[in-house]
């Protein structure tokens, strides 16, 4: 391996070269994100070039194998890339659930030939996954889930409902939590499944949530047939397949943009409200609130800092995702709230040019779901009573 | 790194081995109980000292062995699990870090190796009111002879009724309310005119109040420089609220152990009250929350050790957060002890009045969120 200090020039002198100048600037939103996909259409062409050339170094990807279309770098290298990146501004070229859920979990419990299959089309961006998990009947405890994966020799045929698909819509495939022993203990009877959204029987409805956008879906599988090879992991395993991916995904909703990523509530509250004559947000009770969230936004942001210094490198944070996804999606809501009480009355416009539909008005309402998606904060204080603090069960 | 490094981590080890055996809480107790005139282990104190604690924000030159913040923090957090009576926040760190940063070379020379040898005791005097605020300043210096005559009162002087000398904050300019016009002397104890008279606080630490009946001091007593000694004053207030904060994170991290313990073997109903969910997520939140301090103090201490004038805004986080996190983490404690925790018998009450008294001391959680706020630009 070459020297970390030879590596970062490398990056350097590249993204210098190959990062076009508009994807450095800071993202608008939702709708400067690449997700990829079949039916993807690229917002820019600058958009298509980042992908293309990030796709050809392996660095959507950077720590995959390359024989799965990765970057091959040690930890220590993607560290120093993510850096550079965040150096210039680089925005990510692609995000997805195949890269921050599916992906890790093939690495981990995939079959060779579901790894050479499915992992060099996330990486490039090609297939767009969507994550079937919570149920109407299975969310907090999702161990109940009920849809069906009956064996019929060769394949299974899939029956039952998920919900809070995320972007099942615009997805091409779906990895699933089925039930597929309904006599076997709860934990025993799950398998992981990957489905082609275009099979026959597969629909998606909308879920049109308090923010008026609809992000989720119902997905809906009506004797779905789904060829054995699909199976991740053992029959009857995927509860541990489930389980590894939940970290992960706590790890990154934890770790991921928060609202002080977004916007700066201080900038937001200065503008709205103004100073007094000393220089102080005029209304001293927001500017209390204010200077203990950003306090308490700062010691979240160095225990981030610190999870990470403290785990060995390669290794995931374990329970410690918990308080990190506890800690920051509390901190994010309480973070809209005061954004809602500094915007005042202007924060309640909803369908009005100047406040971009509403933009602020929106967010705060998505924001509600923070704690409830990825296992709510009470499941979160239940791992960390249990797991970290061994409090006995009830 | 926002992490500790092997050697750090081997202090901190050698540091639990050395008070578990020489310093338990009831210790504390024996002297609190006994209304000791000296108020700690001289023979402790000695032991430390020769284990580098005394001299560990000292420069090797002067006899320390300059092992920084982080480890300096990392034994305050030790102390104060145990509730260890010791000179070491007043005169190792804060007392330590004026005479590193302030003191001329005279100074250094004759205070520096002493403290690094556990023989003298230097206190910080600056609180004069009921809230901590070094602006309103009000102990004047009036010139006259060959340098000043001190005139005022202070209060919350730690250590102060052992010391052998004081760090005093003076207003020689301007008027209280100022940062400007502030000086600092270095007195020894035992000048005309100063009296000393302990104070018994809250939670037994131990304290004095300070009294300058023209006490007269000449331009060699000065640290810093004269009318611009706020500065400097900050410098010394960020070690003392990191140490704090550090001692906090102790008092926080030891209260909320043994409640978890207790929650584990206390039964009611026919269980351990640990099974029962209302109190799971009490805990388990505190627990972020301890967490999260942990992080503060870590970076508070580093961000010391790398440049202590800048240090202030972080150095203000740790404390803000802090007091708020300990606060929260005694009253669960007493709360979750039930009528055990109200009985002096239990060690929780003490830990839950030097919470109080922490909270206080150097700026509590509001003085310091403010700071954070002007810092931010709002």
């Amino acid at each position: 391996m070459q020297s970390l200090e030879a590596f970062r020039n490398e990056v350097r002198i590249w993204l210098e070269a190959n990062c076009p100048a508009e994807m450095r600037l800071p993202t608008r939103g939702e709708e400067d994100i690449c997700w990829g996909g079949r039916r993807w259409v690229f917002q820019s062409d600058a958009q298509r070039l980042w992908l293309t050339r990030m796709v050809e170094r392996g660095w959507t990807v950077p720590t995959w194998p390359k024989e799965f279309g990765g970057g091959g770098l040690a930890h220590e290298e993607e560290k120093v890339l993510r850096e550079e990146m965040g150096r210039i501004g680089a925005r990510l070229p692609l995000e997805s659930f195949g890269i921050s859920m599916l992906g890790p979990a093939l690495l981990r419990f995939g079959n060779d030939a579901q790894k050479r299959d499915y992992l060099p089309p996330i990486a490039r961006g090609e297939i767009r996954w969507c994550q079937g998990y919570s149920e109407p009947n299975a969310g907090s405890d999702l161990a109940s889930l009920q849809t069906r994966a009956v064996d019929h020799g060769d394949h299974f045929l899939v029956s039952g409902q998920k919900v809070w698909t995320s972007y099942a819509d615009k997805a091409d495939w779906i990895f699933c939590l089925v039930r597929s022993d309904a006599d076997a203990p709860k934990h025993r009877g799950i398998s992981f499944i990957m489905i082609d959204m275009t099979s026959p029987g597969v629909s998606t409805r909308p879920i049109q949530l308090i923010s008026g956008k609809s992000p989720f879906c119902a997905t809906f599988f009506d004797d779905v047939r789904v060829p054995k090879q699909n199976l991740v992991g053992e029959i009857n395993k995927g509860w541990d397949v489930a389980k590894y991916l939940l970290t992960h995904e706590r790890e990154s909703i934890g770790l991921g943009p928060t609202a002080l990523g977004k916007r700066s509530l201080v900038d937001e509250a200065v503008r709205a409200i103004g100073r007094g004559a000393d220089g102080r947000l005029a209304d001293p009770f927001l500017r209390a609130d204010i200077a203990r969230t950003e306090v308490d936004a700062w010691a979240l942001a160095l225990t981030v800092d610190r999870f990470r210094s403290e785990a060995e490198f390669g290794h995931g944070l374990g329970a410690r995702s918990a308080v990190l996804k506890y800690c920051g999606t509390e901190l994010n809501k309480r973070c809209y709230e005061l954004m809602m009480v500094a915007a005042g009355i202007s924060g309640l416009e909803w369908e009005d040019a100047h406040s971009k539909d509403g933009a602020l008005a929106r967010e705060w309402l998505r924001s509600k779901g923070n704690t409830i998606e990825g296992g709510t904060s009470e499941v979160m204080l239940n791992i960390i009573a249990k797991t970290i603090l061994g409090l006995p069960g009830a | 790194m926002l992490m500790l490094t092997p050697e750090q981590v081997q202090l901190a080890d050698s540091a639990r081995g050395l008070l578990d055996e020489r310093a338990p809480v009831s210790q504390f107790r024996r002297l609190r109980d006994a209304r000791d005139a000296v108020g700690f282990d001289r023979d402790l104190w000695r032991t430390m000292a020769d284990m580098g604690w005394a001299g560990v924000l000292v420069a090797e030159p002067y006899g320390g062995v300059d092992f920084g913040f982080v480890g300096a923090g990392l034994l305050c957090e030790q102390m104060a699990r145990r509730l260890v009576a010791s000179p070491f926040l007043s005169t190792a760190v804060v007392a330590a870090t004026a005479l590193r940063w302030g003191g001329s070379s005279a100074q250094k020379s004759r205070w520096l190796p002493a403290i690094a040898a556990g023989e003298a005791i230097v206190a910080l005097a600056v609180d004069e009111g009921r809230k901590h605020d070094p602006a309103a300043t009000a102990l004047t210096a009036i010139p006259g002879g060959n340098g000043y005559r001190l005139a005022g009162e202070k209060v919350l002087v730690i250590d102060g009724h052992v010391a052998d000398a004081f760090v005093v904050a003076v207003r020689t300019a301007g008027r209280p309310g100022d940062l400007d016009g502030l000086t600092l002397f270095l007195i020894e104890s035992g000048s005309p005119g100063l009296n000393v008279d302990r104070t018994v606080v809250v939670d037994s630490r131990n304290v004095a109040r300070l009294r300058f009946g023209n006490v007269p001091v000449d331009g060699a007593a000065v640290l810093g420089e004269v009318d611009r000694g706020a500065n400097l004053l900050e410098v010394i207030l960020n070690a003392g609220s990191v140490g704090v904060a550090a001692e906090l994170l102790g008092v926080t991290a030891e209260a909320f152990e043994r409640t978890i313990a207790f929650l584990k073997e206390r039964h009611q109903f026919g269980r351990p009250i640990g099974s029962f969910q209302a109190l799971q997520h009490r805990a388990a939140h505190l627990y972020c929350e301890i967490e999260m301090l942990r992080s503060a103090v870590l970076a508070a201490c580093q961000a010391l050790d790398a440049d202590p004038w800048t240090a202030g805004p972080l150095a203000s986080m740790a404390k803000a957060k802090a007091a708020a996190v300990a606060r929260l983490s005694v009253s669960e404690a007493l709360q979750m002890h039930g009528g055990m925790g109200m009985t002096d018998d239990v060690d929780i009450g003490l830990f839950m009045k030097r919470a109080r008294a922490g909270a206080e001391l150097y700026g509590d959680a509001n003085f310091h969120a403010d700071r954070v706020a002007r810092h931010r630009g709002f």
